[in-house]
């Protein structure tokens, strides 16, 4: 007779589940898959939380897990809004049809047009500068200008790059693909590998090492690499040159957010976003990485600001996803690893 | 070996239960065993070679008019490199530690495996911090010299990559060696001695040959993790087939070139695993007495200084020094990264993995049994299917697990509608059972390895008379052969533990929210290239990682 009791119990079991399951479900809340680390954007989701009642539940991965993930879930996800550390996988969610179009004037006001995509399908919240930084001993800064400059054989045997494989590498010369054309950027790439000192190095702290030892002279890093190691050593012999001036103006890329084609609560989503580009989670969203915040009428923290202001290029970064297998092809043929 | 004892006991083993495997019916349960594995784990591989139907030319073109020829060379490259390194250390010191006695033999018979707790990408990090041009090794060198080194090796080349594997992955050869060893007993040298042979001679010709089954399992595990290793071969920037499968899907936006890639590396391993099976399935290995510690020779004079200075110089480099310079980092930023939630990851961690370690280990161990029963080609293949997910990249895996697993969910939910006009969202993902699942496929091989070679050990007259006095099915395996095969699923289970601890792209995909590991936040901290303060969960990794090494350790030399 244990039989049917079991089954009894099997069922109040589900039963408890689905009470749960449905009691979860009303209380207002924002589901993020987010590749921008925890402790990145966990502050300002507990800022959100505490100013306006909405629980915000987020799960962190790489920016292509995500991706595949949101594309296997389909239109049964969890996620309300996806945040990635690139404006390349962002145009890469929006044209795989994972991010929904919104449109929210005060996301519009708050960001500028080069930063957000044209159909509002995602927002730049954060500006990661990628600039150049030279050997204060070994370099005058009047001998640099420009990353095309870098290709210049006087550069020889003076230059360190991080790899290839590095998005912020890939959407850098993605941009300068859209404004010089394949060819002479191929021949720019072509140029850099020429000048490398040592083969391409696995991450940008490690350049700046290189750098500061003396075994190169200049190298192309995002500025918060570089704050951080002279937060940790600020003997070091490195400065920062803000490349591009007269012409284009120094390569920004973008972390961002938008909104899934298949969210549930898009209400409390937009607020999320809205929030996250608003004042009040502008300074905290950039400062806690050493980024420039997304809205111009931020200032950027006391770090940031004393490297100096600078002219950011204004194409619309969505121009470094579209361009990113171009780019990417490109530094293979260059043989840029 | 306490044969004996299972002979006794047999005369009175006819209870009920064990009746019931001589029903024709039932007996077939060890027959599909294999098969229903084999499936279970071919669902996510199937969905990565789905892709081949999937258009990704202009991907291959690219790759074939640029890198691939490279990639091609630099993997065959480093998988030869560091099998051959894997065989030589994980072999001369299982041999040395297992058969002679030198200063501190017992406490490098144990130390020896402590580098498996440190993953491979960590070694990778502090080698290169310590040892190439702006690390302190150098930058003194060329302080004192006051001028630039004339001559330094280049860390960054093919040398420096296959070293810090070597040194990573070793212990998986060591471990299996060492049993095969242990298992071997002195007294097959002894017999290999009067027969005119001296100890040199008795190594190459006797005991090393009977250890072959144990060392090509070793060299297996080796050979797929280095083909699907990333995080290594990243920090070398050195260009393989793995960093090609992900390039084609981060870079190019192509999942469907970096399944097809993924495809062709496991055919690849594939082929390796068949025609190493091959190779060696004519033989058998039997088990002689086991012989206790103290008959180990004692080395002398240069000879026992030389072998403890080799043990000793592996251990420095593959262990002592990663774990001396993550603990400098781990104290200089425990007041910043340290918080309550690190016991929260921890516990996450070990339950994960002691939870994996039982499915995988139980799943390996009727793998092999079932093959044991029925050895025919079929069966083989299965098992060889079911522990292929070791060789591919994680990330592509957890992308072939996570697919079916949604799939099925929507099926679920189908189904529900139709019953109950409500929608039911996501039942079985996100769950913990799908986790576990998805670690089994990916930990399989490292179960059965060991598993599969200790019972190479159990002769076929054992359970010839076993049947004999009325045994069959359950009953032979958990009388006779599980003692027999402690050692070897003591080795699978620590394996496998220390494994699932490290991995990070499975756990990352298929984790329920808010359970967040240790492996979870060194990935969070080193993806914004903050190393330095993911040195504490790092050594917080390694320092549970450790426990069942030790554990196993003191269970194989009782």
């Amino acid at each position: 007779m244990h039989k049917p009791t079991s089954f009894i119990r099997l069922f109040a079991i589900i039963g408890c589940c689905f009470f749960f399951l449905a009691t979860n479900a009303r209380a207002e809340q924002v589901v993020v898959y987010s590749a921008r680390i925890e402790q990145l954007i966990k502050p300002m989701f507990d800022a959100f939380t505490r100013e306006t009642g909405i629980q915000v539940k987020f799960t962190t991965d790489k920016e292509g897990a995500l991706l595949a993930r949101l594309k296997a879930e389909g239109r049964r996800t969890p996620a309300d809004v996806l945040i990635t550390v690139d404006a390349g996988n962002l145009w890469e969610a929006a044209r795989a049809g994972l991010l929904k179009s919104i449109s929210s004037p005060i996301l519009e006001s708050n960001i500028p047009a080069h930063l957000r995509d044209p159909r509002g399908q995602w927002f730049g919240l954060s500006v990661r500068a990628r600039t150049l930084v030279y050997n204060t001993q070994k370099v005058k800064p009047t001998e640099l200008s420009t990353y095309e400059d870098l290709a210049d054989p006087k550069w020889k045997g003076r230059l360190c790059l991080r790899t290839s494989k590095k998005v912020y590498n890939q959407s850098l010369v993605a941009m300068m693909i859209a404004e010089h054309g394949e060819a002479e950027t191929e021949r720019i790439v072509k140029g850099w590998v020429a000048n490398l000192a040592t083969e391409p190095l696995s991450d940008d702290t490690k350049a700046l090492e290189f750098v500061a030892a003396g075994r190169c002279d200049v190298t192309v890093i995002n500025t918060y690499y570089f704050g951080r190691l002279m937060e940790a050593n600020p003997a070091l012999p490195l400065a920062i040159f803000w490349p591009n001036q007269n012409n284009s103006g120094v390569h920004v890329n973008i972390s961002g957010a938008g909104v899934t084609q298949y969210s549930k609560n898009e209400r409390s989503a937009i607020k999320l976003l809205e929030f996250l580009s608003s004042d009040k989670a502008q300074n905290l969203f950039a400062d806690i990485n050493m980024e420039y915040p997304a809205n111009p009428q931020i200032q950027p923290s006391e770090t940031v600001s004393a490297w100096g202001e600078f002219k950011q290029n204004q194409m619309n970064v969505v121009k470094a996803g579209e361009l990113q297998t171009t780019a990417v092809k490109l530094m293979d043929r260059a043989g840029y690893r | 070996m306490k044969n004996e004892n299972y002979f006794t006991k047999g005369d009175k083993t006819v209870d009920p239960p064990q009746t019931f495997f001589h029903l024709k019916g039932a007996a077939n349960i060890w027959r599909i065993i294999p098969f229903l594995i084999a499936a279970l784990i071919l669902i996510p591989i199937a969905v990565v070679f789905s892709s081949v139907f999937m258009p990704a030319n202009d991907v291959w073109q690219h790759l074939v008019e640029t890198t691939l020829l490279t990639l091609l060379i630099n993997t065959f490259w480093l998988a030869l490199g560091v099998l051959t390194g894997s065989a030589l250390l994980g072999v001369s010191l299982a041999w040395f530690t297992a058969v002679y006695e030198f200063p501190g033999s017992r406490f490098f018979s144990w130390a020896l495996l402590l580098p498996l707790a440190i993953p491979a990408y960590v070694t990778a990090f502090v080698v290169l911090g310590l040892f190439d041009y702006t690390g302190p090794i150098q930058t003194n060198l060329r302080t004192w010299l006051g001028t630039e080194l004339p001559w330094f090796p280049d860390l960054y080349g093919r040398s420096g990559v296959i070293l810090v594997m070597t040194l990573a992955f070793y212990p998986y050869v060591y471990l299996m060696a060492r049993n095969a060893f242990l298992t071997q007993g002195k007294r097959l040298l002894e017999v290999a001695q009067s027969l005119g042979l001296n100890q040199r001679q008795g190594f190459f010709k006797v005991s090393l040959p009977m250890a072959r089954p144990w060392i090509a399992g070793g060299l297996m595990l080796t050979l797929m993790e280095t083909l699907a290793d990333f995080g290594t071969v990243a920090i070398f920037n050195y260009d393989t087939f793995t960093t090609a499968i992900y390039k084609a899907w981060f870079g190019l936006f192509s999942l469907p070139a970096a399944s097809q890639l993924a495809s062709l590396l496991i055919l690849i391993v594939f082929v390796v695993i068949i025609a190493e099976q091959q190779f060696r399935i004519r033989m058998r290995y039997a088990e002689t007495k086991r012989s206790a510690r103290v008959d180990r020779i004692a080395l002398s004079g240069w000879r026992s200084s030389a072998v403890a200075c080799f043990a000793a110089s592996v251990l420095f480099l593959a262990f002592i020094l990663p774990i001396i310079q993550l603990s400098i980092w781990a104290i200089q930023s425990l007041m910043e990264s340290f918080d309550q939630r690190y016991f929260e990851f921890l516990f996450h961690s070990v339950l994960l993995s002691a939870a994996a370690t039982l499915i995988t280990c139980f799943a390996a161990l009727l793998l092999v049994y079932a093959a044991r029963l029925y050895s025919d080609t079929t069966t083989r293949i299965a098992v060889r299917i079911a522990t292929i997910g070791y060789a591919l990249p994680g990330a592509v895996l957890a992308v072939g697990i996570f697919i079916p697993v949604v799939w099925v969910d929507d099926l679920l939910n189908a189904w529900w509608l139709k019953l109950f006009q409500v929608e039911i969202g996501f039942l079985i993902q996100g769950t913990l059972g799908v986790m576990l699942i998805a670690y089994m496929t990916r930990f399989l091989a490292v179960g059965h390895y060991p598993i599969d070679s200790a019972m190479q050990r159990i002769t076929r007259n054992i359970d010839e008379a076993a049947m004999g006095f009325g045994l069959t099915g359950w009953s032979i395996l958990r009388r006779i052969h599980l003692p027999i095969l402690k050692t070897g699923i003591f080795t699978a289970a620590a394996l496998v533990f220390v494994d699932v601890m490290k991995e990070m792209p499975i756990t990352l995909m298929t984790r329920p929210f808010g359970w967040d590991t240790l492996a979870v936040r060194i990935f969070a901290l080193t993806s914004e290239g903050e190393w330095e303060h993911a040195a504490l969960p790092a050594v917080t990794l390694v320092m549970a990682g450790l426990v069942p090494i030790i554990l196993l350790m003191r269970q194989t030399d009782k």
